[in-house]
C-alpha cells in the first residue's frame, strides 16, 4: 500500500468538480448470476459526472464483475444499469454506444501484443470513431506523452515492463476520449516498484476531473483520490462513505474485519 | 575468522560477452554421438544402415540409371537403375495430362502467370501487396478457368476431361487451399458463436465432413450426386471434385484455426470490446491475426495433407500427377523392369517438392511474426 502524505492530499482534492444533476452511471435494483450462483444482489449505485469512486472489498465480493456489468462485459439478469443515459441491454448497437464513451483498464493490461504500441492506441479510434489516421497518431503520441512514455511508440508491448504496459493501456483508453473510465485492479499484477507510476497516472487523470470507478486495493490511493468508497462483500454493497469518515469510523461489522486485516 | 552478514556492493560488475565454444571435433563427437553407451549403439547402427541403404539408392538414382537421351533399350539391360529416359520423353503428359499439344502455350502462360503473383505476394517487403492479392484471388482464377476451358475469344475449347497432370493437381489443391481458409475461419467462428442456430449449422457440417473419408466424398460428389440431379443437367466432373475438395478441407481447417481462437485469453476479447469495436472488427484486427499465426503449423499441416489427397481423384477418373504417371506406366513403347518405379519415384519427388516448400515457408513466416509477446 502507497500512503500519501496529508499535504498532497488537499493539493489534489482541490479543482475536482463533481456535478451535482449530471447523472454518470445508475445501477438500480441490480442483480447477476452467475448459472445459480447470485454473484451481485440488490445493486444500487448513482455516480455523478466527475466522482472519483474506489470499490474495495475482499476476493470474490463481485467488486469487479459489477463494473465489468457498466460496460457489459458481463450481463445482468434483472434491475437497470443506465450510462450516460443509455440504458444497457441486449441490444448490441446500444452496447457498442455505452463502450465508446466508457474506457477500461484491465488487472492483466489486455495490450494486443500482435501491434505496436501507437497501433494499440490508434486502432478504435480510427475504426470505431473514424477518425482519419495522422490525427489519431498525434492524438496517440499526445496520451503516450501524458503518461510519459512517447518513446516507447513503436515497439512491441512484449518488449515493456508491466508498468510501461499498464499506462499504455490507459492511454489507450483515453485515445477514445470517454466520458467514464473503469479500471480494474490496475496495479494488481504489477512489480512493486511500478505501482506508482501507474497510480500517478491515474491521480493526474483524477485531477483533471475524470468520472472514475476502481477497483483497487491501494487504500492510499482511496484515500487521496476518491470522493467515495464502496465496501463490498458477497456480492452487495456493504458500506459507502467518503473515504475519511470509511477509514476513522467505519460502521460495519465486515468493514471494520476487512480494513483491521488490510491495514497494519 | 568471523563471517559478515552485512555486505555493500561499492562497484558493479561490468558486463562481458558469453564464453566460446570450447573443444574441437572429438569433443563434438563425443557429446553430440557417443555421449553414452546407447547413443554409441545407436550412432554405430545408423552407420550401419546407411553403409547399407546408401549405394544402391545412390545405384538405382543416379549410378547405373539412364539419363534423358537413353533409349528404352537401354532400360531393359539388365540391372540398369532408374528410367529417367522415359521420364523425359512422357515429361509433356505428367504436366498436362491430355491437354491437346498445339495448345500447350494456354497452361504455360498460367504457370507464368501463377509464378509471377504468388512469388511478390509470399514476399513480405514486395511492393503493391493489396493489387497482387487482387489480382491472384479474383482476376488470377476468372483469367486461367477461360484461357484453359477455351470457348471465348477465339479459343479452341478444352473440356476438363483433357485436363491433367500437374496442371490438375495445382487447380484442385490451389482452389482447395484458398477456399477452405475462409470457409474454415467462418465454420469456426460460427462454432463459437452465441446464436445456437448458426452454431449447431457449424458444429454438424464440421463433424459431418470429418466423419467421412475423403474417397467417399468424391464418390458421392460424382457418382451419386447425378442421380439426384434433374436429368439433362450435368456439372463438370473437375468442379464437384473441386467442391468436394474444398468442402472436406475446410471441415479440418475450421478445427484447427478453433484450436488457435481458443488459445486466446479472453482478455483480448475483452479488451477489443472495451474500447467499442464491433464483432466483425475486433475479430479482423485483434483476434484472428493473433489466433492464425498461433495454429500457422498447424493450417500448413492442412495444406499439405490436402496437396497429397488431391491424388484421391484419381478414383473418380480425373488425371491428376499421380494418374498420369500411373496410366503412363502401361506405356508399352518404354516397358522396362524399371517404368512404373521410377514413375513412382517421379512423382514422389513432384510431391515432395511442394510439400516441402509449403512446410519451410511457413517455419520461416513463424519467426518472421514472432512480436516476441511470449515473454
Amino acid at each position: 500500500m502507497s500512503e500519501v502524505s496529508p499535504s498532497t492530499q488537499e493539493h489534489t482534492t482541490a479543482g475536482m468538480k463533481i456535478s451535482e444533476t449530471d447523472v454518470a452511471v445508475e445501477v438500480v435494483d441490480m442483480h447477476k448470476w452467475y448459472g445459480d450462483f447470485h454473484v451481485l444482489r440488490d445493486i444500487n449505485l448513482k455516480v455523478m459526472r466527475g466522482e472519483r469512486i474506489v470499490i474495495a472489498g475482499p476476493s470474490g465480493s463481485g467488486k469487479s464483475t459489477l463494473i465489468r456489468c457498466m460496460n457489459r462485459l458481463e450481463e445482468h439478469q434483472e434491475g437497470h444499469i443506465i450510462v450516460n443515459g443509455t440504458e444497457l441491454t441486449a441490444d448490441l448497437k446500444r452496447i457498442d454506444e455505452v463502450r465508446r464513451e466508457v474506457g477500461m483498464v484491465f488487472q492483466h493490461f489486455n495490450l494486443f501484443p500482435h501491434l505496436t504500441i501507437l497501433q494499440n492506441l490508434t486502432l478504435a479510434p480510427i475504426w470505431v470513431r473514424g477518425v482519419p489516421k495522422g490525427e489519431a497518431e498525434s492524438m496517440a503520441m499526445h496520451y503516450l506523452e501524458r503518461v510519459k512514455i512517447p518513446e516507447q511508440a513503436n515497439k512491441f508491448p512484449g518488449q515493456l515492463s508491466g508498468g510501461q504496459q499498464q499506462r499504455v493501456a490507459i492511454a489507450r483508453s483515453l485515445c477514445m476520449q470517454p466520458r467514464i473510465m473503469l479500471f480494474d485492479e490496475p496495479t494488481s499484477a504489477l512489480d512493486p516498484e511500478m505501482v506508482k507510476e501507474v497510480l500517478e497516472v491515474m491521480i493526474s487523470l483524477a485531477e483533471e476531473g475524470m468520472t472514475m470507478l476502481c477497483v483497487t486495493h491501494e487504500m492510499g490511493f482511496a484515500r487521496q483520490v476518491a470522493n467515495r468508497v464502496i465496501f463490498m462483500d458477497q456480492g452487495q454493497i456493504i458500506e459507502q462513505n467518503e473515504p475519511e469518515q470509511f477509514f476513522s469510523n467505519p460502521q460495519h461489522e465486515r468493514t471494520k474485519l476487512f480494513l483491521s486485516q488490510i491495514l497494519h | 575468522m568471523t563471517t559478515s552478514t552485512s555486505y555493500v556492493r561499492d562497484e558493479f560488475s561490468p558486463e562481458r560477452p558469453a564464453p566460446g565454444q570450447t573443444g574441437g571435433l572429438i569433443l563434438w563427437l563425443r557429446t553430440n554421438l557417443f555421449a553414452t553407451p546407447s547413443d554409441a549403439l545407436l550412432t554405430i547402427l545408423g552407420m550401419v544402415f546407411l553403409f547399407w541403404a546408401v549405394p544402391p539408392l545412390y545405384n538405382f538414382i543416379i549410378g547405373h540409371a539412364v539419363m534423358p537421351g537413353g533409349t528404352v533399350e537401354d532400360c531393359r539391360v539388365e540391372g540398369a537403375g532408374a528410367c529417367w529416359a522415359y521420364i523425359y520423353a512422357r515429361f509433356n503428359f505428367f504436366i498436362y495430362g491430355f491437354y491437346p499439344i498445339d495448345q500447350y502455350w494456354r497452361p504455360n502462360i498460367v504457370f507464368v502467370m501463377l509464378a509471377a503473383l504468388i512469388i511478390p505476394l509470399a514476399i513480405p517487403a514486395a511492393p503493391f501487396k493489396r493489387l497482387n492479392a487482387a489480382l491472384f484471388f479474383v482476376v488470377f482464377p476468372v483469367v486461367t478457368f477461360y484461357l484453359l476451358n477455351g470457348g471465348v475469344f477465339g479459343l479452341r475449347e478444352v473440356p476438363t476431361e483433357q485436363w491433367g497432370g500437374l496442371m490438375v493437381t495445382l487447380i484442385i489443391s490451389l482452389v482447395g487451399i484458398i477456399c477452405s481458409i475462409p470457409i474454415g475461419i467462418l465454420l469456426a467462428l460460427g462454432r463459437q458463436s452465441d446464436l445456437p442456430i448458426i452454431k449447431t449449422l457449424s458444429v454438424m457440417f464440421i463433424e459431418l465432413w470429418r466423419a467421412v473419408p475423403l474417397i467417399t466424398v468424391l464418390f458421392m460428389a460424382s457418382i451419386m450426386l447425378p442421380l439426384f440431379m434433374p436429368t439433362g443437367t450435368t456439372v463438370d466432373k473437375l468442379l464437384r471434385a473441386l467442391v468436394g475438395v474444398t468442402l472436406f478441407s475446410s471441415a479440418y481447417m475450421a478445427e484447427v484455426v478453433r484450436g488457435g481462437l481458443q488459445a486466446l485469453p479472453r482478455g483480448q476479447y475483452e479488451a477489443g470490446a472495451s474500447l467499442g469495436l464491433s464483432y466483425w472488427k475486433r475479430t479482423y484486427f485483434i483476434i484472428l491475426p493473433q489466433a492464425l499465426k498461433h495454429v500457422i503449423p498447424g493450417i500448413v499441416n492442412n495444406f499439405i495433407a490436402l496437396f497429397k489427397d488431391t491424388s484421391l481423384v484419381s478414383i473418380v477418373g480425373i488425371f491428376d500427377l499421380l494418374n498420369t504417371v500411373q496410366s503412363a506406366s502401361s506405356d508399352i513403347d518404354w516397358a522396362s523392369p524399371t517404368q512404373a518405379v521410377t514413375g513412382y519415384v517421379f512423382a514422389a519427388f513432384m510431391f515432395w517438392i511442394f510439400c516441402f516448400a509449403m512446410s519451410r515457408y511457413s517455419l520461416w513466416m513463424e519467426h518472421r511474426l514472432n512480436t516476441g509477446h511470449k515473454r
